[in-house]
């Protein structure tokens, strides 16, 4: 029975998975190679989203993945990574986005970042001046 | 049928004749084992995309990806994995039709493109570096080389173990070790093409609109 499960399929099969990946790959090509007039969100949600659906054909049609191979225990593997690869980018995602959003906007910034207090025209070059600068700092800021 | 296990005696016979298709009743681990570190390996490429999701933005006052990426030049690197899974797909399909000839010269198509692949990846780097927009640029360069390098190695090391293994079946012939092999390596392939429609998509595509 598990032998049978292990079979790698038909060409029929094969070149219905290829048809489908390379139709899903020519969209998002075509879409930013044309310069489709799509608003930006669109157009990364339609990439992103052929992208996934990409990733499924992949499974299917290539890695032959279903939920009877070895009685079900591919798929749980499978299906556990997912989760994690889930919780591991939207979790980075968001804790580096509140980051972002509750600390010093860095980027306003940029020109002097190597002393936080030179912007305000002290001398911060000598680290001599530090410890008298930086107190007065937060109370300015907020 | 009994199960004779004489590991000293060496020459078993007989009774025991039938030990070949002993691996056949009972299913092989490899497939399953191996799929479980494909998925380790999925978690380390999520790892680093969540890098580059996070770091991807640190220009450090150096190039955006529009300055750098060029979708026509990733469209023929994606062309040229895509078609490797495919031509992969038919040299599996040759393997199980016990043709040999068949399987050494889908497998030799294979190695080729992927070869192509790779050569178009290390261009693009050596252009990269030697115009100043090298991994040490920025952090958006830093997460960008690490994850494009990691699944650039990872085919790399596919294309070693295609040479390899179409020298052992050459030699050994398409022998139930072998097919097991080849089966192990197809997974290794097409999960490859896998990472790198996320690398398409997300890295180069997605920042270019």
């Amino acid at each position: 029975m598990s032998d049978h499960a292990h079979s790698h399929g038909t060409m029929g099969r094969l070149m219905v998975g290829f048809g489908l990946a390379a139709f899903l790959t020519i969209i998002p090509f075509a879409l930013v190679m044309l310069e489709v007039d799509l608003p930006r969100n669109t157009l990364v949600g339609i990439i992103m989203g052929l992208g996934a659906v990409q990733i499924i054909v992949h499974l299917v049609y290539f890695l032959h993945i279903n939920s009877s191979v070895e009685e079900g225990w591919t798929m749980a593997a499978t299906v556990f990574s997912v989760v994690i690869l889930g919780i591991v980018l939207a979790g980075s995602l968001w804790v580096m986005h509140n980051m972002n959003e509750n600390m010093m906007p860095m980027h306003e910034m940029s020109p002097n970042m190597e002393m936080p207090g030179s912007s305000h025209g002290h001398e911060g070059h000598t680290p001599v001046d530090d410890p008298a600068a930086t107190p007065a700092e937060p109370g300015t800021q907020g | 049928m009994t199960m004779l296990d004489t590991p000293l005696t060496g020459r078993i016979e007989g009774p025991a004749g039938p030990a070949h298709t002993a691996d056949h009743a009972h299913a092989s681990p490899t497939p399953i084992g191996f799929w479980i570190y494909l998925m380790s390996d999925c978690i380390i490429f999520g790892c680093l995309f969540a890098t580059y999701a996070v770091l991807g933005y640190g220009y450090a006052g150096g190039p955006a990806p529009h300055d750098l990426f060029e979708p026509g030049f990733v469209a023929w690197e994606t062309a040229l994995l895509l078609f490797s899974s495919i031509t992969f797909g038919i040299a599996m399909l040759r393997a199980e039709a016990h043709d040999l000839k068949g399987t050494t010269l889908w497998l030799i198509v294979t190695g080729l493109l992927g070869l192509g692949f790779i050569a178009m990846e290390i261009y693009e780097f050596n252009h990269l570096i030697h115009i100043g927009a090298g991994p040490d640029r920025s952090a958006f360069l830093s997460s960008f080389f690490v994850l494009v390098g990691t699944h650039g190695l990872h085919v790399t090391g596919g294309l070693i173990w295609l040479v390899t293994l179409t020298i052992q079946l050459n030699w050994k012939g398409l022998t139930s070790a072998n097919m097991q092999r080849l089966s192990t390596l197809s997974m290794f392939w097409h999960f490859l093409d896998l990472v790198w429609i996320g690398v398409f998509s997300f890295v180069y595509l997605v920042r270019l609109v």
